[in-house]
């Protein structure tokens, strides 16, 4: 598949930034606020306990989806631009 | 009506919708049988996805683990949504791109090796036939107690249902079957949910619930919660957990074993086009979230009503007498997963945790000789419309929805395992010139041995329920996931690095796992004692799959840079999944 009439490269490299900055965001939500950073957001109250609490239980799960939907939309978007997008 | 029918109803009712439905889409060739066809909307594939994923284990028994750990067990929630985002990203769109009908088949294609064909196939059938093991005996208990039958008559029952519409209709018919089970399962879920909401903090939404004012006692729910079980010596629901490293690798092993597990890789090979595989991602989070954001509530409140139930007069007076406990105790006796034992012959029930040494004094001032009730996790989700007090038909609901939940990853499971036999090993390996007609055939023979051990083991559990999925999800994350990303993203992975990868991934996991769980599960194998001081670094063995996804990652880089490149023509294939171009439909030439 060598000799595209496409730029290749920097559709694979946008591809990348976009995986990149999404992973840590997912790990930010998850591994950051829900669980090491934790006891840094115990000051914020939400409904008789912390943040992070909220962050575990629900807040990563939203944060998840909005992220599967937002890569998803930039793709599709990226898909046209770089005019690899199926017929 | 007796309870006894209205559940036959639900039950039956529902079972009657599975087999009409594989009717109508009956498997014709080899592509409806492994992917549909390729033409499934992305919406109707999320919601299948979302049944294949929830099973037994996320629909019975999650809820009761988070009530049981609180803040600590929120390591499901994130672990098993988290790793949607990687496939998504990472995985999805570029195997649908690839175009095939299995996982195994992907990973020897792209490794150019038969050897790691087969490596990834018994990584698949272990971790899948471990876990429907699972689902088995959950569905066997489900029928046990909802339809007054013995455990094996229910399973014999489970396994004739599943064995209808999976073999007959292939993904065409399990694809359809599951989104009709998606919604008996999250119905019979959320109803529930929102009558005990509405009873305990005056908002219909579970999830905003929680976060809500207890009406009774005009406190947060959650603070009620954490005041009434400190009081008995429990430790504080929301509580932070000290090992956070454990915490952060057990949930990271969720994830990457979620985004490994063969069955659901492969729902992404029957959408058309390569977009629709990413949106899909997104439309199964969407309908796992509706469970997954409202199991919390459950979890919290059914520990809230227990302990109302237990003591009526709140914590501070006396314990209920066990003559008057509620009917729902009294059936779950029979089955032996409630157990009450009258310590201090003072015929209530005291429960408390007598494991607190700071609580000991208390208990003894109040009369209390040792804790005197019992239950198993598992009962909670299934029993919690009876806790609240609510009518019959949602218990009837429950029942249906518990069955769903497990029918519908068991058959996910079968379709998996029947393709890695039929499609890469007969076809791949022993007979590559059998017909369409003849492939069709062997798929339906191994989906039926497969269905029949399945049910032999989940009749004869061997014992190890818990350690089976810390298995299943193990072999997933340190052999599966790590193969397949590297595969995509990294051109310089030869089938030399590859291979040693997976097998050091999965060897450094099953090894960690053994030692301390037994060798093979035999009891009394293992090598050092099942407790934190032992653990290395404080990993726990459940927490070790991402370890082992590390260790392969590492090894198969070293490997593939002490050896020869792949070759142009593998290197061209990299590239071309890459981009959406020209994804045809999945195929398997």
């Amino acid at each position: 598949m060598s000799g595209h009439d496409y730029d290749a490269v920097n559709y694979w490299k946008a591809n990348l930034r976009l995986i990149f900055g999404s992973l840590i965001v997912w790990a930010l939500v998850s591994y950051g606020f829900a669980i090491l950073l934790r006891p840094m957001l115990a000051g914020i109250p939400v409904g008789g306990t912390d943040l992070g609490f909220w962050f575990a239980q629900q807040g990563s799960i939203l944060t998840f989806i909005a992220l599967i939907f937002h890569y998803a939309w930039r793709m599709n978007k990226l898909d046209e631009k770089f005019d690899v997008h199926e017929e | 009506m007796d309870q006894f029918i209205i559940n036959l109803l639900f039950v039956g009712g529902s079972f009657a919708l599975y087999i009409g439905i594989a009717i109508w889409a009956k498997a014709g060739s080899t592509s409806d049988f492994y992917v549909a066809g390729g033409g499934v909307h992305p919406i109707t594939n999320g919601a299948a996805i979302g049944a294949d994923w929830m099973s037994a284990a996320s629909f019975i028994s999650m809820a009761g683990l988070i009530a049981a750990g609180g803040y600590a067990n929120s390591t499901f929630l994130m672990g098993w949504t988290g790793g949607y985002v990687l496939l998504a990203m990472l995985l999805a769109p570029y195997l649908r791109k690839f175009g095939k009908f299995t996982v195994p088949e992907f990973i020897g294609d792209r490794f150019y090796s038969k050897n790691a064909r087969f490596v990834a196939v018994a990584c698949l059938i272990v971790a899948s036939v471990t876990y429907v093991i699972g689902q088995m005996a959950g569905a066997g208990v489900a029928f046990s107690r909802f339809l007054e039958v013995d455990s094996t008559t229910g399973l014999m029952i489970a396994a004739l249902v599943v064995f209808v519409y999976a073999v007959l209709g292939g993904m065409k018919g399990i694809t359809y079957t599951q989104v009709a089970q998606y919604c008996v399962l999250i119905i019979a879920y959320t109803i529930p949910a929102v009558f005990i909401s509405l009873q305990l903090t005056g908002n219909p939404l579970p999830p905003l619930g929680l976060f809500s004012t207890h009406v009774d006692s005009g406190m947060p729910l959650l603070e009620k919660l954490d005041q009434v079980i400190t009081d008995l010596g429990f430790r504080d629901y929301t509580a932070d957990v000290d090992n956070k490293l454990n915490m952060v690798l057990f949930t990271l092993s969720l994830m990457i074993g979620t985004a490994g597990l063969p069955h659901v890789i492969i729902r992404f090979f029957t959408v058309p086009k390569v977009a629709d595989a990413r949106w899909s991602a997104g439309w199964a989070l969407v309908f796992i979230a509706l469970l997954y954001l409202t199991a919390p509530a459950v979890a919290s409140m059914a520990r809230l009503n227990l302990m109302t139930t237990i003591y009526p007069n709140g914590v501070d007076g006396q314990a209920i007498e066990y003559d008057e406990r509620p009917q729902w105790i009294q059936e779950w006796e029979v089955t032996g997963l409630i157990q009450f034992e009258d310590k201090n012959n003072d015929g209530r029930i005291q429960f408390y945790n007598e494991g607190n040494p700071e609580f000991a004094d208390e208990a003894e001032a109040r009369g209390w000789e040792g804790n005197e009730f019992t239950y198993n996790n598992d009962i909670l989700v299934l029993a919690n419309p009876e806790i609240a007090n609510l009518p019959g038909w949602v218990v009837g609901l429950i029942a249906a929805g518990g069955l769903a939940a497990a029918l519908s990853t068991a058959a996910g499971l079968l379709l998996a395992i029947s393709s890695a036999v039929s499609h890469d090993l007969i076809k791949g390996a022993f007979k590559p010139d059998i017909s369409e007609k003849g492939e069709l055939l062997a798929a339906r023979i191994s989906m039926a041995a497969a269905i029949v051990v399945a049910t032999y083991l989940g009749a004869n559990p061997p014992g190890f329920a818990a350690q089976v999925v810390a298995l299943a999800f193990g072999i997933a994350a340190a052999s599966l996931f790590p193969a397949l990303m590297m595969g995509i993203f990294f051109k310089r992975i030869n089938n030399k690095g590859a291979i040693a990868g997976m097998l050091a991934g999965l060897g450094a996991t099953l090894v960690y796992i053994f030692i301390f769980l037994g060798w093979f599960f035999i009891p009394g194998t293992n090598n050092l004692a099942n407790t934190p001081d032992n653990w290395l670094l404080g990993i726990s063995p459940l927490s070790f799959g991402a370890v082992g996804a590390l260790i392969n990652f590492a090894v198969a880089f070293a490997v593939s840079h002490a050896t020869e490149e792949p070759p142009v023509e593998i290197q061209e294939l990299v590239e071309s999944v890459r981009y959406p171009r020209g994804a045809g439909k999945a195929t398997d030439h």
